[in-house]
């Protein structure tokens, strides 16, 4: 046991660049995720019809297709196309866009889980579609999000070890690493542990967000799943 | 003065399911009239025609003479683009059976967020009408809560307020004390009593507190599968109904 923490100290260096890599990713594939869901969840949900149906095509592309291939296209069939990018550029936008499509379906689902009331109140107030949207619809959706985007943003730190794939020297990548010093079981468990302590924290954040959105709301603190406005 | 609203051949179809069907009638400026009838009769969706909530199957609904959402040119019948339509729909408000207050504002934001946002006055001005508007129905010292912390009856009385702020022309009703605890009603009733009282806003009610229909409304329209059984003045619709069918309802429901 002993040599196996040495060997942690000796590569707790290592393992700190093993994770900047992973939480640039995780951050920039949030961000890029995030920014994705919502335009094409709100394009589903357009009045017209071949904006829904450019935004079915691209979510169910990028949910449909797997992530790893999705990262080889973009890693090295790209450039032969002439556009190639930084490892971690390329990791952040295919899991931007994957996850992002997920996203999307959570944008969706949320904002018509906002009570019908909501809708013909603000119509009855004569909102154009925007202000309604922006000012009584998204405000309510934004709580129902919350919880959809915490799981995503979980699924998406496990996710980012696919970077391993196009040579990213990630946390998952220095476990790998750490192994050849230490016995196996003892690195993958300080594996197993990191991610769960990063995913522990991104997903407090998270929570500490929903808490503040349901409380705006007027809302219990618990149960995420009760509609929005519905008794109002 | 053209009426304030036309129906003209009106229909409705959910489905295959026919609602109403060549309905036509008239609300003079500054009438108030009670529409009564058994569930399902279509009491409801001829508001919710009137407020675009739902779509015309066919035939057409003129307020103040211009076209709502269809309109008849060259003997053709067009949908109207959404700005015409809003720009129409401006003029009539509409209270709801479950209030429908916003969650995400404070009570006085409900009466000033469209005040703001869709007639452009300024924050004060907004912030001065929604506050008299609150005293008006007795609320003013809750301006500042969260409406959750409000009673049925208070949510209600807010959603009044918030309607009047738009200053409309035309006032939807729709069973707006249905949802209240009995002992919520007379609030919300008399500050409805009180707008009658002061304004010469016209209105379409649907409720079935008939000593406030015969009270407030000029007249009672009586409806059963989407067509007019009888109409009249209520003392004579509600106390000497012609109609077998107006009996029954009447007797239906005391």
């Amino acid at each position: 046991m002993t040599e196996n923490l040495e060997a942690l100290r000796d590569a707790l260096p290592r393992l700190g660049e093993g994770v900047s890599i992973t939480l640039q990713l995780t951050l920039g594939g949030a961000l890029v995720a995030f920014l994705v869901s919502v335009v094409f969840g709100l394009l589903s949900i357009s009045p017209a019809a071949p904006l829904r149906w450019l935004s079915t095509i691209v979510v169910e592309f990028f949910r449909g297709t797997s992530l790893v291939v999705q990262l080889f296209w973009l890693y090295y069939v790209m450039p032969l196309f002439g556009v190639s990018m930084d490892a971690v550029l390329t990791g952040v936008i295919a899991l931007g866009l994957n996850y992002g499509a997920y996203g999307a379906e959570v944008v969706r689902g949320s904002i018509n889980a906002v009570d019908k009331g909501q809708w013909e109140g603000a119509t009855a107030l004569n909102m154009s579609r925007v202000t309604r949207m922006r000012r009584i619809i998204w405000p309510q959706a934004w709580v129902l999000m919350l919880s959809g985007y915490n799981n995503l943003l979980v699924m998406l730190i496990k996710g980012t070890a696919v970077a391993l794939f196009i040579g990213l020297q990630d946390l998952g990548y220095q476990i790998d690493e750490l192994r050849i010093d230490t016995t196996t079981i003892f690195a993958y468990s300080i594996g197993l542990l990191l991610y769960y302590l990063i995913a522990l924290v991104f997903s407090f954040g998270l929570r500490v967000l929903e808490k503040r959105a349901r409380r705006r709301l007027g809302l219990p603190a618990g149960s995420a799943h009760a509609s929005a406005g519905a008794a109002l | 003065m053209p009426p304030v609203i036309r129906f003209e051949g009106v229909q409705k179809k959910f489905g295959d399911h026919t609602v109403l069907s060549g309905l036509n009638f008239d609300v003079a400026p500054g009438e108030r009239v009670t529409l009564i009838g058994p569930s399902g009769s279509g009491k409801t969706t001829i508001l919710r025609l009137v407020m675009t909530l739902e779509e015309l199957t066919d035939g057409y609904i003129w307020i103040d003479g211009k076209p709502l959402t269809h309109d008849r040119r060259d003997g053709k019948r067009i949908r109207l683009r959404e700005k015409q339509v809003a720009a129409t729909r401006k003029q009539i408000g509409m209270v709801f059976q479950h209030f429908n207050l916003f969650p995400n504002m404070s009570v006085i934001d409900n009466v000033t967020e469209a005040q703001v946002h869709v007639l452009g006055r300024g924050k004060e001005e907004a912030r001065d009408r929604g506050l008299a508007l609150l005293d008006q129905v007795g609320l003013k010292d809750r301006a500042e809560e969260h409406p959750s912390r409000l009673s049925g009856g208070q949510k209600q009385r807010v959603a009044i307020a918030r309607a009047l702020a738009m200053d409309p022309k035309i006032l939807l009703l729709d069973e707006v004390t249905s949802a209240l605890d009995p002992e919520l009603v007379g609030d919300v009733l008399a500050v409805l009593r009180d707008v009658a009282d002061t304004t010469d806003i016209s209105m379409l009610i649907v409720t079935h507190e008939m000593q406030f229909a015969r009270d407030v409304s000029h007249k009672v329209m009586m409806f059963d599968g989407g067509q007019i059984v009888e109409q009249g003045a209520p003392t004579d619709i509600l106390a000497n109904p012609t109609h077998e069918r107006t009996r029954k309802f009447l007797d239906s429901i005391l």
